[in-house]
């Protein structure tokens, strides 16, 4: 299978591995995947409770070249962005620049409900989960 | 394009990329090809010519090469049947005994961890209203003889059961198989792809009554195989599933390949004399991987029985890394894996989930064939290799991470997508 340069650069120069303290507060922390589907994500995101901005990601990925280097380039994106910004990014955006084949979108999707999870761990930590979902109801 | 900076020097005796993946294909050895050279050019006769010099020279050729495939196996030349290959001679075998014998019963027994051209074939006869068993296999890749002898009953014609197989290299009870077959009046069909000139096949002290063979896997040239069929005690018979000219005795019409031919009876001849030296050569290069691997890397496991398994084969697990991966990593190497993202189906191998091995244990798994033309400094070179990559993607896996942890990775819930 031919991968793209992009994709081997990750695989071999792999961004932010490793892991945070998840029992910090201000550490989200998503777990995606199974190990029997080949492949499993863990994704962490440290979030400034000031600014609500991600100053760190770490990660750290069972899977095929295509899952690394979609996990690796995810922290990559999320380190910097806002919470809600970092919700906006889609797994066809990690598609694009991967330059992934058909039968590996199955990585960006699983990258992209990485960062969901980090962040839905975070907000859950901290309450901010329901306070949006409360304004999600109410703008209805 | 490299996947990755190799950390391992390329020592002396290795010129990348290495070719450990001889369970799929061999290179042909030049001396089967000089064998066969003058037969595309000056010696280009149809064997099945009766009336002139060109004809008798290519019969001579064919008639040769029957008596070298012969040979090894313990048959006699008249018993060997040409064909296009072994998903032929399986196809040729199963469905030919299938027909010849319906009256007699519809039963057909195999096993889980067949080539697809058994148990597609088998599986093609079901819709034609024949039965088949296809028996388990036990943790380390072996059938149980109690559950073929359950298996068989008054209509039972055909037990067709792999000598090795080809992914673990697992060596199934070919000669108790065959004796049981022969004291119950069962033909018996051995796909012997993978064990004929690899390790010592004789079908009368085994009781085989037919068996598979191809030239590719033993360093000749593809697209020309052979079936052997038994000509006394008893005498097989069987429905040619090709029609035409009444080539080889009726069982496989078409001109004879014979360019083809003579490389499998040449491959066969060399194979046959350095069997010995080289099947030794081959474990023991074969064990030092083993070692080597399993000296550098905790949680390896081997795939399926190491006392019976053929000379050449390792197959292992590296648990918590992901096979595709570790092919990416390897990539001046060629070997296979079981892992699910290396196939077209996006399963992980039937035949190690046939074994009992969990889906995530299967994903984690290379197959290493070593052949005829490995050398040693191959080995260290592939060895050295295979332990810097895993030990790169562990440190990358949440998973072996856990484990270091002390988490049961089966008590977690994980989100199945």
């Amino acid at each position: 299978m031919a991968y793209s340069d992009k994709v081997i650069d990750h695989y071999n120069h792999p961004r932010n591995v490793g892991q945070l303290d998840k029992s910090s507060d201000e550490v989200g922390t998503g777990l995606v995947g199974a190990p029997e589907c080949g492949d499993v994500m863990r994704l962490q995101i440290r979030v400034n409770p000031e600014t609500q901005v991600i100053e760190e990601a770490k990660f750290k990925t069972f899977g095929c070249g295509s899952a690394i280097a979609s996990s690796s380039l995810a922290t990559e994106w999320v380190k910097g962005k806002t919470v809600s910004e970092a919700m906006e990014i889609k797994n066809t955006d990690i598609v694009k620049e991967l330059a992934l084949p058909p039968v590996k979108i199955h990585c960006s999707v699983l990258a992209e409900d990485a960062i969901r999870a980090a962040i839905g761990d975070w907000k859950k930590k901290n309450g901010v989960g329901e306070t949006a979902g409360a304004v999600a109801v109410a703008a209805h | 394009m490299s996947a990755n900076e190799s950390p391992v020097a390329v020592p002396a005796g290795v010129t990348l990329p290495i070719y450990m993946d001889n369970h799929a294909t061999s290179p042909m050895d030049p001396r089967v090809l000089e064998a066969m050279l003058p037969y595309f050019s000056q010696k280009f006769g149809n064997a099945a010519s009766r009336n002139h010099s060109f004809g008798w020279e290519a019969e001579q050729a064919v008639e040769n090469a029957r008596e070298q495939i012969a040979k090894l196996i313990g048959a006699s030349a008249k018993e060997i049947i040409f064909t296009s290959g072994a998903t032929e001679s399986n196809n040729l075998a199963i469905k030919g005994i299938a027909e010849m014998y319906k009256e007699r019963g519809n039963h057909i027994i195999t096993q889980v961890t067949e080539h697809k051209a058994v148990l597609d074939t088998c599986k093609r006869l079901e819709k034609y209203g024949y039965r088949v068993t296809y028996l388990p296999v036990k943790a380390d890749g072996l059938i149980d003889i109690e559950d073929l002898k359950r298996a068989m009953d008054d209509k039972t014609i055909l037990v067709s059961i792999m000598f090795a197989n080809n992914e673990i290299g697992v060596i199934q009870p070919v000669a108790e198989i065959g004796k049981l077959c022969h004291e119950k009046g069962v033909i018996f069909h051995t796909d012997g792809v993978q064990a004929v000139g690899k390790v010592p096949v004789d079908v009368n002290s085994m009781n085989i009554d037919v068996l598979s063979l191809t030239a590719h896997k033993i360093y000749g040239p593809k697209g020309v195989g052979a079936l052997y069929v038994r000509r006394r005690n008893p005498r097989v018979q069987i429905s040619a599933q090709i029609d035409g000219g009444g080539h080889e005795r009726g069982m496989r019409s078409g001109t004879l390949n014979v360019p083809g031919i003579v490389g499998l009876g040449k491959a066969c001849e060399i194979a046959g004399a350095e069997m010995a030296t080289e099947a030794a050569r081959l474990q023991g290069m074969r064990d030092h991987l083993r070692n080597k691997l399993e000296s550098a890397l905790d949680y390896v496991e081997v795939n399926g029985s190491w006392e019976h398994r053929l000379p050449g084969n390792l197959n292992m697990s590296f648990v918590y890394v992901e096979g595709e991966s570790l092919l990416m990593g390897i990539n001046d190497v060629a070997v296979s894996s079981g892992s699910a993202c290396t196939s077209a189906t996006l399963e992980p191998s039937y035949v190690l989930k046939a074994l009992g091995l969990g889906d995530d244990v299967a994903h984690s798994s290379i197959r290493f064939g070593l052949g005829r033309f490995n050398n040693e400094a191959e080995v260290d070179y592939v060895a050295d290799k295979v332990i810097g990559i895993v030990q790169k993607l562990r440190e990358l896996s949440p998973l072996y991470e856990m484990v270091k942890e002390g988490i049961d990775l089966s008590k977690i819930e994980w989100a199945a997508h």
